[in-house]
């Protein structure tokens, strides 16, 4: 039987790190090309072009300049703008756009220069204005003090331990050791992790995600292209409780994750149990770890206990972020997200090489934007 | 919950915030010394932050009332990281959750204290510090 079900037919990914003498747009043209080419195809076949957002290339139409750049006139574009979100919200956008039959193919960018771009500090003063502008702003509010928030009240709530998220961020490097394009290759130990020095405490350096350079590129199409084996989005999913932490549900614990992935796994006919291989947004390691409980794949109070088991590795019972995530692999804004998803359908075609994790066909692919204000799940499957 | 109002205002780099139609009449109360909140006619809900309408049932109508300066810290963290160069001269500082007395969740520092004093659950009252010719509430632990 044929699915109905959107494809991902192309992915591509740079390197993530310190790119001296890359431009945003100029990482754009590279996974625009390396997503369309991966799926066989040319740029003048996209009809769709769907990009987020920059710091570096602050222009409010992203997607008309980007395919200025490219040089194609696709017949829609738009922007989509929702954090570390953006990819797999680009994804479940695209999924809808070629299941209607607007498009056929529908080109998912993102990227930005974080660390060669912008002067040092700059990215984590711009990401402060994120808070709320009048109750946030003035107290000195930075990305990771919202998530230390987080961590102290989880922490405090659940018995998950400095020690436990020690552990993600140690599982996390082992896998990036193992991905030649990842920004952090060199090995991690517990106690370093535990050395290391205060961001936000609870949260230290090790429990935070990088600044990186670096892009993505996702082809989402109607069918297969023939190129390479088939993979096709069989499920997906979006909740958005706040954006503001003030606003944030009050136990700081019923986050949307638990309902963008209930959505996706009903759309899917799947559980948790169907999950061959997870990567899911970690910009912290408290946000994994709240994330892997809330979507059920381990029960409240448990991750901690299961990560030190070794459950996360690549022979666990949920190898998780393979590439190394946004602690390990890289994040460069709205792509730190998207690597998430170019990484599932690598394991789903078996092209993660050392990575690889054995007969993977069923991935989960999270994405969460704000301080966990904006989730989309999404559940991807080898149907060849 | 009273200061004196300064006669010149001090100078700062630190963020002021900016004050909006919604909210103006918060941050005037707030210079003299008053957290101002709203509880909506319609439903009795208390909406913070100020704004247009009641999230919890749209209505467009409230009565300002000052709160009781009490409140509760939900969570908070001690920022090592400062976002710019006049919080670095701060740090590390504590920001917290406070969840007042009469249920909205502020953001504030604590301040006036040793950051390994705070603690959840601690009981704060609401000061409020001078910033530029603004004051912005702040908690302390009692």
């Amino acid at each position: 039987m044929t699915s109905s079900k959107a494809a991902i037919t192309g992915v591509a990914n740079t390197r993530c790190g310190r790119l001296e003498g890359s431009t945003c747009l100029g990482l754009h043209a590279e996974v625009a090309r390396g997503a369309v080419a991966d799926a066989g195809l040319e740029l003048g076949d996209v009809d769709g072009l769907i990009c987020a957002y920059s710091f570096t290339e602050p222009h409010p139409m992203l997607a008309s300049v980007v395919a200025e750049y490219l040089g194609i006139q696709p017949a829609y574009s738009a922007c989509v703008s929702a954090g570390g979100a953006s990819g797999a919200l680009q994804v479940m956008t695209a999924k809808s756009l070629v299941e209607s039959g607007m498009c056929r193919h529908v080109l998912c960018l993102t990227g930005d220069t974080r660390m060669s771009g912008m002067a040092p500090g700059a990215a984590v003063a711009a990401l402060a204005r994120f808070g709320h502008g009048q109750f946030e702003v003035p107290y000195g509010i930075t990305i990771p003090a919202a998530y230390g928030m987080v961590a102290q009240r989880y922490m405090h709530d659940t018995g998950l331990t400095l020690s436990d998220m020690a552990h993600i961020a140690v599982t996390t490097r082992n896998h990036a050791r193992r991905h030649p394009d990842a920004q952090m290759r060199k090995p991690l130990s517990h106690a370093e992790v535990m050395a290391s020095r205060p961001i936000a405490e609870p949260l230290r350096l090790f429990d935070c995600a990088l600044i990186s350079d670096g892009a993505a590129g996702i082809l989402v199409s109607a069918a297969p292209t023939g190129n390479g084996a088939e993979v096709r989005i069989v499920g997906a999913g979006q909740k958005n409780t706040h954006e503001h932490l003030i606003a944030a549900p009050r136990d700081l614990q019923s986050f949307g994750c638990k309902f963008s992935a209930r959505d996706a796994f009903a759309e899917a006919g799947m559980t948790t149990a169907d999950i061959d291989v997870a990567e899911i947004y970690d910009s912290f390691t408290i946000t994994l770890a709240i994330e892997l409980e809330s979507i059920g794949f381990f029960p409240k109070g448990s991750v901690g206990e299961a990560v030190s088991d070794g459950a996360l590795d690549l022979g666990g019972t949920l190898p998780c972020n393979t590439h190394g995530g946004l602690l390990s692999f890289g994040h460069s804004g709205a792509a730190g997200g998207a690597f998430h998803v170019v990484e599932a359908v690598r394991q789903l075609r078996g092209q993660a090489d050392s990575r690889q994790v054995a007969n993977a066909s069923r991935a989960f692919v999270h994405g969460d934007g704000g301080v966990l204000s904006a989730h989309v799940s999404l559940i991807l499957e080898r149907l060849s | 919950m009273s200061r004196e109002t300064p006669t010149t205002a001090p100078a700062t780099d630190l963020p002021l915030p900016p004050p909006n139609a919604e909210s103006q009449a918060f941050w005037d109360a707030a210079r003299d010394g008053h957290l101002l909140l709203t509880r909506c006619t319609a439903c009795d809900a208390v909406q913070f932050p100020p704004q247009h309408s009641c999230t919890a049932c749209g209505g467009t109508t409230g009565n300002p009332f000052t709160a009781s300066g009490t409140g509760e810290i939900f969570t908070f963290t001690i920022n090592h990281r400062a976002p710019s160069p006049a919080f670095k001269a701060r740090a590390p500082y504590i920001i917290a959750l406070v969840d007042l007395a009469e249920g909205p969740r502020l953001m504030m520092n604590v301040i006036n204290c040793a950051p390994e004093d705070v603690k959840i659950g601690m009981t704060v009252k609401i000061v409020f510090e001078a910033r530029g010719d603004m004051a912005l509430p702040q908690a302390e632990l009692v």
